[in-house]
């Protein structure tokens, strides 16, 4: 097929497809090299020698190699504790914005269920309007929840732009037919979600998955808010000390020769390695995401923005909403599904 | 453990209406529209979705302590708001936080930092994926086009505090990567003048890869016959995307800047927050930093919750009016 293109490329009107190949080719290379340099650096950075990094010396390989800034990281105790606080509160929020989104998504799939143009309007306005971040965080102390894992998670509610995507999901991608014939052999609302519902989503129930997992284990805000007690920071927050706050000290320091030349060279090597350490789980899983990318994550972007908000925007808007999703719907996944 | 036990029982209550259910599937699976006509009672499928009713009971509830309780909670910010008094019992003061707020010496500056780093934000950094997703596009060589993705999408995955650590280091006077490269030692942190090129730059380094995803998406859904016949009539690749796949495009991306103009105040508060030093103030003080710096460092509840709800309104009313205009832009472009 290369080879049929490339000899119709060269009629004329401009360039020969082969030079706009190279050209789209280099232009791409040099993209992927920018985006990708700086994460390299780092890498390279973590594996060296700070004095050499500093000095100019790593631009493309590690100088004088060493694995001390991994070994002081992983000695760190309040590293260890924040990494460990990470993985608890990624994997609960996890498991409680997917079974939210879950149990808010599928109800609200039913088209007969009555009440259902109210609760669509009761999320839908949660996500254009809050309390904001004082008479949240009242709420949050009141309920006692400051200090405990709950923070981190329960404030969030339902992610309710997901939420949408879901029951867009249900609605239009499992077959009407199959949850009708369930009926009939007489299963129950709550059979039909556990045995039809939750094994034929599994497509949106990964996407929603990652997403879940990376805004958990990035998030620090909601941890310097809620989590102030001693041993309760999250990765992010643990480096916030060591990434941010030590910048000023340690180029005090670094003017400073002598005693604390070395304790300055270990807080620079644990900045690097950190950075390595704390981006390389989510580094790791998201290709897996890129999988699923020409299904359901052009579904979720396309029906977030077509139906998530101007739509839904006014209560008049949701009403029409909710009766236009399923048609509309179906037709975009119509047209994706050759994908 | 209680949803499996509750199936058995919730069998036997659905099995009698099985011929009423096989009617309306009949009538109602060619058209949706039509189902309103022939519901059942509203007593029975009050009934009948009793176990549904009880799946929304827990977001239900959740959602009103936690969403909907803050919002009558927006109260404080026209009272002097005293824990020991609880919300209703403070004294009303009516507008006296909004008059301080408007009266203090940083207000403008904040409303100012506040509009121009998001306007700026949004004007660089909207057309970079629409470019990038044009290209990748046209990249023939499927291996290279997934490689070049997968790390344009990595940055979007790692946490503002990371991005922010790796930019102190490369912007630090004394050994930062951009010294370095320039031969210079500027502080670049450290002035103000260039605090917006910083945060709008390291923005689009780390959110245009994945901003492609709905472009490329678009794109995915171009007829193929346009090329081939783009091809025949002997078009080069860039008369092929300057005309059939930016116009493809036009209509996402007008959508696109319509609903990030929506958020115009609601720039993100974590980077800021975190770039901010005491000499780049004057072009990174921002509203949302100072509502976080009044209301929990100095717990000044209501004083910061009526900026906060400032902002707010301000941002409510952006919203109204642009999903009105993207509503008749959607009407020209989209029917």
């Amino acid at each position: 097929m290369s080879a049929k293109t490339k000899s119709v490329g060269k009629k004329p009107g401009g360039l020969s497809d082969r030079a706009s190949d190279a050209i789209l080719v280099v232009l791409c290379v040099a993209i992927l090299l920018v985006v990708a340099y700086p994460l390299y650096y780092i890498l390279v950075a973590s594996l060296s020698d700070p004095y050499d990094v500093y000095a100019g010396k790593t631009f493309l390989a590690p100088s004088q190699f060493t694995l001390d800034g991994y070994a002081a990281v992983f000695s760190d105790d309040s590293i260890l504790l924040g990494y460990w606080n990470s993985i608890k509160y990624t994997v609960a929020g996890t498991i409680f914005s997917v079974v939210m989104i879950y149990i808010t998504a599928y109800p609200l799939s039913n088209p007969d269920l009555p009440g259902r143009k109210f609760f669509n309007i009761f999320f839908v306005i949660t996500m254009y309007f809050g309390g904001g971040l004082i008479p949240t965080y009242l709420v949050v102390r009141d309920t006692g929840l400051i200090n405990t894992i709950w923070a981190m998670f329960l404030p969030g509610g339902v992610a309710v732009s997901n939420m949408i995507i879901a029951r867009n999901y249900f609605e239009t991608s499992i077959p009407k037919e199959l949850k009708e014939a369930a009926e009939i052999d007489g299963a129950s609302k709550l059979r039909i979600f556990w045995d039809i519902i939750i094994p034929l989503s599994r497509p949106i129930m990964a996407v929603m998955v990652v997403f879940s997992m990376v805004a958990y284990w990035n998030d620090w805000f909601t941890a310097l808010i809620y989590m102030t007690g001693e041993g309760r920071a999250p990765l992010p927050l643990v480096l916030r000390n060591i990434l941010i706050a030590s910048e000023t000290s340690a180029s005090q320091a670094s003017m400073i020769s002598g005693g604390y030349a070395e304790l300055n060279k270990l807080t620079e090597m644990i900045k690097f390695a950190s950075i390595i350490v704390a981006a390389a789980p989510m580094l790791i899983i998201y290709p897996f995401v890129q999988k699923l990318q020409y299904g359901p994550i052009s579904v979720y972007f396309t029906e977030q923005d077509e139906n998530g908000l101007w739509q839904s925007i006014t209560d008049e808007e949701a009403q029409e909403n909710s009766a236009r999703a399923p048609a509309k719907s179906r037709a975009s996944t119509r047209s994706t599904a050759p994908n | 453990m209680s949803k499996t036990q509750a199936v058995p029982r919730a069998e036997r209550t659905g099995r009698p209406k099985g011929p009423q259910w096989l009617k309306r599937g009949k009538t109602s699976g060619k058209n949706a529209g039509d189902i309103a006509v022939r519901r059942k009672p509203l007593k029975q499928r009050l009934i009948e979705n009793w176990q549904l009713y009880l799946l929304l009971l827990i977001p239900v509830v959740i959602t009103i302590v936690y969403k909907y309780g803050p919002m009558y909670g927006i109260q404080i910010a026209f009272r002097d708001f005293k824990a020991s008094r609880g919300i209703t019992g403070s004294q009303w003061v009516g507008l006296q936080w909004f008059e301080e707020f408007f009266t203090s010496p940083n207000c403008w500056r904040m409303i100012k930092n506040t509009v121009l780093l998001s306007l700026y934000s949004l004007l660089w950094s909207f057309p970079v994926p629409i470019i990038l997703a044009l290209a990748l596009n046209q990249l023939r060589f499927h291996k290279l086009k997934r490689v070049v993705q997968t790390v344009l999408y990595a940055p979007h995955f790692i946490s503002t505090m990371i991005i922010c650590g790796m930019l102190r280091i490369f912007l630090s006077p004394s050994g930062g990567l951009i010294n370095l490269l320039l031969g210079t030692s500027i502080d670049f942190l450290n002035q103000s003048s260039m605090f917006r090129s910083i945060y709008v730059i390291s923005g689009i380094w780390q959110e245009a890869g994945w901003g492609t995803i709905i472009y490329l998406a678009t794109l995915s859904s171009v007829d193929t016959s346009l090329y081939e016949a783009a091809k025949v009539d002997g078009a080069s690749v860039f008369q092929r995307i300057l005309h059939i796949d930016l116009p493809a495009l036009v209509p996402m991306a007008v959508l696109q800047l319509i609903l990030s103009a929506s958020n115009l105040m609601n720039i993100g508060f974590e980077k800021v927050f975190l770039l901010q030093t005491d000499l780049n103030k004057a072009t990174s003080d921002i509203i949302a930093v100072y509502v976080y710096e009044q209301g929990i460092q100095h717990a000044e509840y209501s004083y910061s919750t009526a900026i906060g709800l400032f902002n707010t309104a301000v941002n409510i009313i952006l919203l109204i009016i642009v999903s009105r205009i993207a509503k008749k832009a959607s009407d020209v472009q989209f029917v």
